[in-house]
């Protein structure tokens, strides 16, 4: 610590020309910490997914529909603590197609799926009993406007009334919400209560879309799983169940390998800032030859004098990476709050910080080991004088 | 500006673009960080207009959709047989051979099938057609195997379906629900978003997969202009027994593209402008360290009567060229590493997956050009009006 001011002192011996490096660093790691972001939030799904937590749907297509009649089954194979159904209702809000999802779900038992999910015990009280019922995730809330006790009016693309219409209204009766910033981006929903939506609806009663189970130890996932498409096995209305956790990451495969597009975006990134900083540090070890050699002559061994260019390098990559990190932690929350319930939330993870500050030593001995090793090799004769 | 001027400035930048060689390191510095940035930049938006222009070179405009009032995808779309039979009978829909209307009724159901090389089912879209269909979209055309007969479990693939999809080889069999399909063809229809599906006989498809209705119906127009389309509208508005919309394909297709481009797109621009941000700074740095080196070169030149504006200007072109490098190196590198790449994702608006292909555009490498240009400015601004406004005296003390 002792040598932190000849550090500072070398470092911010030309000004201008470290404080441009440090800001390019500062946002090469911004970057960082968003991208990451983004990419944690299309994996988040697989993060927030609870290990005891399976879903069935029909075999052959997810979009498919199910009996409603399979639940008392579901319900007693061993080891299923408890199932809820739920139904895809394809909302269109104020002319937006599918501006949020909307499920058709019995209140008690599928907030019981989610021990996670936050509710006023009197809001599920009034969403249980109240057939006409929706309660909204906390974003939903905040990014409508939308008020507790008032009407929902929402279009269906797919389910019309008994009189034919496609308009459907409900009584907003609660908000629902999630502690942990990964499992709010499950929370942007609509649920609504299903026993006003099967009896009102033109088609498809008695039927479902999915079913969600609780199981009571998830070591059992998989053996669970295969028995529970085994009782449905040859029927007209066959199951593929899977841990919540497969169907999180074969959606986010769907879309596509979104790390391989974040890495790739990154490496064009720090390669850019590999370039940059490794030659400012090489410029700066070149002008300050005589000075170094001054040092060895005051007696600093070769190691000293290696160690301390290396440590100015990694000095000047910390502190990049601490403020831009900082810097896309500070922003991200109002990222959020503009995209508010269209995207998951962005968070900056505690793995996000480590691989951050792994990649900053290692683009620190990148740019800092050349010149280190040339301040090793310096001898004092030549060096003053200017050879 | 006088000739005088002029001839400075010539005389100025060829000094200094003849002493790049001893800078090569930090004229390096610009020229890498916007090859970096024009880069991504262009390689992202390739993406967001590759996936554009699948769906805006779907459909021709003589041509219509018919949905159910209300949907706005085929997928929460649903017509009844009956409907279907009224739709293709009406006279604004146009007459093929034998005067059987070109109206083709379709049932689209996702089926799962894994990426070549990995497990993970994807929704891919298999759509039951009529006859008609053929004759509808004649952009089709057959490029490996025949068309699927009627009433056999046989279906023709799309080729960009079969190129991302495992199994989809002519002569392959799949197997959904309780039915095996082979695959008989490989089609094309110029790379349009139909590329992606796979294709059967609507009433082979219907039985198989225990539908009993259709989703859509798509037809030619027998008189492809406003007023043909109107008069279609108007008949199906007048029939109770129809609650149908009609859309103009181009139309319907546009609308299909909007969440997923417009994300691409901003998540372009938003990382190409951070990158932008740091790539000033490094222009800045390695302007300012380009002036400093040639500090008692450029204080000998205003001693010996050059004027402060040629030096500002030769500073300035300086690093325009070196940005203009930049912009060429990450435009060649989008093109030559992403121009023509396939890949396929998941549409939200049909939630169904569609493969297209990068498309790096003039007008993309011209953007990028443009972007490199404005960091280029915006680099050596500052560092030319330091050198041209340091005081002769001092800068020529060393």
């Amino acid at each position: 610590m002792r040598y932190l001011p000849l550090l500072w002192a070398g470092l911010f011996r030309r000004k201008t020309r470290t404080v441009l490096t440090l800001l390019s660093i500062v946002v090469a790691f911004l970057l960082f910490g968003m991208l990451q972001a983004v990419q944690t939030a299309f994996e988040s799904g697989a993060d927030a997914a609870d290990a005891k937590r399976l879903l069935t749907t029909a075999r052959y297509s997810i979009i498919e529909p199910l009996p409603m009649a399979h639940l008392k089954v579901i319900e007693r194979v061993p080891g299923v603590v408890g199932v809820a159904s739920a139904d895809w209702f394809g909302a269109k809000y104020q002319n937006e197609s599918n501006a949020f999802p909307v499920f058709a779900v019995d209140p008690a038992r599928y907030l019981d799926m989610y021990p996670e999910f936050t509710i006023d015990p009197a809001q599920r009280e009034a969403f249980a009993k109240t057939r006409t019922g929706a309660v909204a995730g906390q974003r939903l809330v905040d990014r409508y406007g939308w008020r507790v006790g008032q009407k929902l009016p929402l279009a269906s693309e797919i389910h019309a009334r008994t009189d034919g219409s496609l308009n459907w209204e409900f009584d907003l009766v609660g908000v629902i919400d999630a502690e942990d910033p990964a499992v709010r981006g499950n929370t942007d929903v609509v649920l609504i209560n299903v026993a006003h939506f099967d009896e009102a609806r033109q088609l498809g009663r008695g039927k479902t879309g999915w079913y969600v189970a609780r199981i009571a130890d998830s070591g059992q996932a998989k053996a669970i799983s295969t028995e529970i498409d085994r009782l449905f096995a040859n029927s007209p209305d066959e199951t593929k169940t899977a841990p919540e956790k497969e169907f999180a990451v074969g959606f986010a495969k769907q879309i596509g390998d979104i790390g391989a597009v974040v890495t790739r975006i990154l490496i064009a990134v720090f390669f850019t800032i590999l370039i940059l900083t490794g030659n400012t540090m090489a410029q700066s070890v070149r002008e300050r030859i005589p000075e170094l050699a001054i040092l060895k002559t005051l007696g600093f061994s070769d190691a000293r004098v290696t160690a301390l260019v290396l440590a100015e390098a990694v000095l000047l990559l910390g502190l990049g990476a601490v403020l831009g990190m900082a810097a896309a932690a500070a922003l991200l929350p109002a990222v959020n709050g503009s995209t508010g319930g269209r995207f998951p939330p962005l968070f900056v993870t505690d793995i996000t910080w480590i691989l951050a500050a792994a990649l900053a030593l290692l683009v620190a001995l990148a740019v800092g080991l050349p010149p280190a090793l040339r301040a090793r090799r310096l001898r004092i004769v030549d060096a003053l004088a200017g050879r | 500006m006088t000739s005088r001027t002029l001839h400075q400035i010539t005389q100025i930048t060829l000094i200094n673009l003849r002493s790049l060689p001893q800078r090569l390191g930090t004229s390096l510095v610009i020229v890498v960080g916007i090859a970096g940035v024009v880069g991504v930049l262009v390689s992202v938006l390739a993406m967001a207009e590759g996936f554009q222009h699948t769906l805006a070179s779907t459909g021709r405009p003589g041509r219509v959709i018919m949905l159910r009032a209300g949907s706005d995808a085929e997928l929460s779309s649903g017509v009844d047989r009956d409907q279907a039979t009224l739709l293709a009978a009406l006279p604004a829909v146009a007459r093929g051979d034998g005067g059987r209307p070109l109206a083709s009724a379709e049932l689209v159901v996702m089926v799962d099938l894994p990426r070549k090389g990995e497990s993970h089912p994807n929704n891919v879209p298999f759509r039951g057609v009529q006859t008609a269909a053929f004759a509808i979209r004649d952009e089709l055309r057959l490029v490996e195997g025949r068309a699927f007969r009627r009433g056999v479990r046989e279906v023709v693939v799309g080729r960009k379906a079969a190129q991302q999809f495992a199994g989809l080889e002519v002569g392959s069999r799949i197997a959904f629900r309780d039915s095996d399909w082979t695959v008989v063809g490989i089609f094309t229809t110029g790379g349009d978003v139909h590329e992606s599906e796979i294709w059967a006989d609507a009433e082979v498809a219907m039985s198989a997969f225990r539908r009993t209705g259709y989703q859509s119906v798509t037809a030619t127009l027998a008189d492809g202009s406003e007023a043909g389309l109107a008069a279609l509208v108007t008949t199906i508005k007048r029939d109770p027994r129809l609650s149908i919309n009609v859309l103009r394909e181009p139309e319907y297709y546009a609308k299909q593209a909007g969440v997923l481009s417009r994300l691409i797109t901003v998540l372009g621009y938003t990382v190409a402008a951070f990158m932008a941000v740091g790539a000033t700074f490094g222009a800045l740095n390695c302007m300012y360290s380009a002036i400093a080196s040639r500090q008692v070169e450029i204080a000998t030149l205003r001693a010996i009567g050059f004027g402060g504006a040629p030096v500002v200007v030769s500073v300035l072109i300086e690093a325009l060229l070196l940005a203009l490098l930049g912009g060429a190196v990450g435009g060649a590198l989008a093109y030559v590493y992403c121009d023509g790449a396939s890949l396929s994702t998941l549409n939200f608006n049909t939630f169904s997956q569609v493969a297209f292909d990068f498309r790096v555009t003039p007008a993309l490498l011209a953007r990028g050009l443009a972007w490199a240009l404005l960091i280029g400015a915006a680099g050596g601004l500052l560092p030319a009006i330091r050198a041209a406004r340091l005081p002769v005296t001092v800068a020529l003390r060393v």
